[in-house]
């Protein structure tokens, strides 16, 4: 199915970015709300502290921690009572996080938390690409990718109704990329209170902690049984493929509007050629499909929405006819030369009949612009090898040589 | 047998069945004929091992006193005594 | 008595950290959730699946109790649950040191929690590692005394002054040696509205060295030397403290009992150090009014 989008404009509202992801995460009533500030984060948190402040949200409370360490140690506590809790950070954020996700994932705890995505440092930047949540993946956090305004918008009603599932109960990353989405203005559909409150139910959790049932978190497990705690953590994973689709099928018959599930496809159907990305890239690369397209190249879009869990018989399924497949990667695992779309990707056929030959393009790193002629050269490597097979396998697409 | 819950969530006083009195190489006795009931020994048992009884004296409880010693250390009235245990 | 702090815990014979978080939940009552980070007390308490606490309790990480108290704070207030109160216990290092940014960001804000810290002086879960609260001369596994070395060079961090000066409305010391005392004022400290600071001296016989009797005893002799002074602090300013008066005793009978400090009478040079940890007693004693 492809995007769907419900195009009312009586609906509609001219807003930044991070205005409607605030205005989402308001109208799924959050009970607390805990975030350091952080460029490109910022504006999220202070619209929503601006909401606060109206008396807009009722029955919330906004924690203004010291740091970004604090911010999620404390919807730890928060979740744990039974709240209904959101965060948002982005890059040093994230990764001072990182000791808190892995504890927020393991006890269970369904939070959610944007991530503007920006690069890491050193050297400092603000600016977009993805390695600050890549870089997370192994934390036990369904990872979400936003292709525009209008999905980071409602993709966040989606990430409470998976992560609060009681078959999966894991936190989530909304991830919408730093600037490229959390600043720009853009006509949409402000998620709809009424609506929201018909398809997110209220967060009942099977076990809080409350003094009428004295009970326990976060005890420590000896090689006895922490395996088994790991394995029902991958199975929960498991259980999310399913709710990822479910969640977003369900979000197109309240509001009539879809971006795919766990991937979407664009152009795929007869493609010798397909781009596989995550994010606001994939604006660029359906502009570029549709210029190459009407020049005759059959070359088509797999966006995958989902990182974690990773849809490994989604993306078999996709490229099984493709010539060639293009992993496009806004981050790069250092030492290995590949992004880490483009080693799954590749991960995941193996062990398969599936024989198509995959290359890895790395570009827009630390914000690097990333124009149609980018997308078009990479599109050239992959017509260079349905000619005459893979000569690099992974590298960047857009390395300014001269500056070496 | 153990099973697995969702978070390691435990409920609550759980430790009880497991007995720590294995752990003792001196066990407390009272002189009842000394104790006062001051109650001190069972604020101090950092073992909740020091159980009342119904004449107001006490008794300890030998599944989970691990035989530290500071009730007999600090009773006024020398009324406890650490006697080595016969295994 | 029914206590909400349970037998069966993995602590050992004469722990410390039992002793103040059963005297913490006598004080706090059955309304309560608690909140402990990495350390002796929540591991000997909650091996999976089992756990010695009587009343709602979680851990998280070491070095974030303060910042999950707050959690646990602005969501009961949020969900109109505010009458429960909200306990967070853990231990010197967990507190003072790797904890330190949390909790004084949960002061700052003004949470209504109640801290209670445990120092007992080192890091024991890890096997006796120097904190910011081991005092002068301790020798722990990280300040060893050796040849060249009379153990720890530095005093204990004064944490009660750090949390005074984020305007905590109620904070005091406190020690094993004197338990009706402790119960008293984590009672009163629960009772303030406001993030309010205990700060309980608890020796350890396993890290400290002496017999597992002699907890309590060892407790009052930091007491009646000075070096561990109780008082109470209210908005700042000193509001009480116990003196020691008659009871007075020089730091070498609170000194010899203890391993950690066996080097001060054995190697050449200890009568010196004696004399300066004496001097800390000294001025303890002046700076609170302790006579």
């Amino acid at each position: 199915m492809a995007v769907i989008r419900d195009l009312n404009k009586d609906k509609m509202d001219v807003v930044e970015g991070s205005y409607a992801v605030a205005h989402s995460v308001k109208v799924c009533k959050p009970n607390v709300i805990s975030a350091y500030p952080i460029t490109p984060q910022t504006h999220i948190v202070e619209d929503l502290s601006q909401f606060i402040a109206d008396g807009e949200i009722p029955n919330c409370e906004y924690i203004n921690v010291e740091s970004e360490f604090s911010a999620l140690s404390a919807l730890v506590g928060s979740s744990a009572v039974g709240a209904r809790c959101y965060s948002a950070t982005t890059s040093q954020g994230l990764e001072l996080m990182h000791e808190v996700l892995f504890n927020v994932s393991g006890m269970r705890l369904p939070i959610v938390m944007t991530i503007a995505n920006r690069a890491v440092s050193a050297p400092i930047n603000i600016w977009n690409d993805q390695q600050d949540s890549i870089s997370q993946r192994d934390t036990g956090w369904i990872q979400l990718y936003a292709e525009d305004l209008q999905e980071a918008s409602d993709m966040h009603a989606q990430a409470y109704k998976i992560a609060e599932d009681k078959d999966v109960m894991l936190p989530v990353m909304a991830c919408m990329d730093g600037f490229i989405l959390s600043h720009v203005y853009e006509p949409l559909v402000l998620l709809e209170q009424d609506l929201v409150d018909e398809y997110l139910p209220p967060y009942e959790p099977e076990y809080k902690l409350d003094p009428k049932n004295p009970m326990t978190f976060g005890s420590f497990a000896d090689p006895e049984c922490y395996t088994e705690f790991r394995y029902l953590q991958q199975k929960a994973m498991d259980n999310a493929l399913g709710k990822v689709e479910e969640a977003a099928n369900d979000f197109y018959k309240t509001f009539g509007r879809y971006y795919g599930g766990l991937i979407d496809e664009y152009e795929t159907e007869d493609a010798e050629i397909i781009l596989m990305a995550m994010g606001s890239v994939i604006g660029t690369i359906k502009e570029t499909i549709d210029k190459l397209r009407a020049k005759g190249v059959k070359v088509g879009l797999l966006k995958v929405r989902a990182f974690r869990p990773f849809p490994v018989e989604a993306i078999r399924n996709a490229i099984k006819n493709a010539k060639v497949v293009v992993a496009i990667d806004k981050n790069i695992s250092l030492g290995l030369n590949e992004g880490a779309l483009f080693t799954e990707t590749k991960a995941s056929l193996y062990n398969t009949s599936i024989d198509v030959p995959v290359i890895g393009r790395m570009i827009g790193h630390g914000g690097r612009d990333i124009p149609l002629s980018t997308i078009e050269k990479i599109i050239d490597d992959a017509v260079n090898v349905m000619k005459s097979g893979i000569s690099v396998e992974s590298q960047y697409a857009d390395l300014k040589e001269e500056l070496l | 047998m153990m099973s697995i819950r969702v978070g390691g969530v435990c409920d609550p006083g759980s430790t009880r069945i497991n007995k720590t009195g294995g752990w003792r190489t001196f066990r407390p006795v009272y002189d009842y004929d000394k104790c006062v009931k001051c109650k001190l020994c069972e604020l101090l048992c950092p073992d909740m091992s020091v159980l009342e009884r119904e004449d107001g004296y006490f008794q300890f409880d030998y599944d989970f006193c691990k035989g530290c010693g500071i009730c007999a250390n600090e009773c006024p009235k020398g009324a406890i005594s650490m006697v080595l245990e016969e295994k | 008595m029914n206590f909400l702090f349970k037998s069966g815990h993995r602590g050992c014979a004469g722990c410390c950290d039992a002793m103040v978080a059963k005297f913490t939940l006598m004080a706090a009552g059955e309304n309560c959730i608690v909140v402990s980070p990495t350390g002796c007390l929540e591991v000997m308490t909650t091996p999976y699946p089992e756990s010695a606490w009587g009343v709602p309790w979680i851990h998280s990480l070491f070095e974030n109790a303060a910042s999950v108290a707050s959690g646990i704070e602005a969501a009961l207030k949020a969900m109109g649950k505010d009458d429960t109160k909200v306990v967070a216990i853990g231990g010197d290092g967990g507190t003072i040191d790797i904890g330190m940014r949390a909790i004084s960001g949960a002061f700052e804000r003004g949470h209504d929690i109640t801290y209670v810290c445990i120092d007992n002086e080192a890091y024991m879960n890890t096997g006796v590692q120097r904190s910011g609260a081991t005092p002068y001369d301790a020798s722990t596994t990280t300040s060893p005394a050796g040849a060249i070395s009379f153990g720890n060079k530095r005093p204990k961090k004064d944490m009660p002054a750090i949390m005074a000066a984020h305007g905590a409305p109620y904070i005091a010391t406190t020690s094993l040696g004197y338990p009706k005392d402790m119960i008293k004022k984590i009672k009163k400290a629960i009772d303030v509205e406001g993030p309010t600071y205990i700060h309980a001296h608890a020796p350890c016989t396993t890290g400290w060295g002496f017999d597992s009797s002699k907890t309590v005893e060892v407790a009052k002799l930091a007491v009646q030397t000075g070096l561990w002074p109780l008082y109470e602090m209210e908005n700042g300013e000193i509001t009480s403290v116990k003196k020691i008066g008659k009871q007075k005793k020089p730091v070498e009978d609170y000194l010899k009992m203890q391993r950690r400090f066996k080097h001060l009478f054995t190697k050449e040079g200890g009568d010196e150090e004696l004399k300066k940890i004496q001097a800390i007693a000294d001025e303890n004693i002046v700076k609170f009014g302790l006579e």
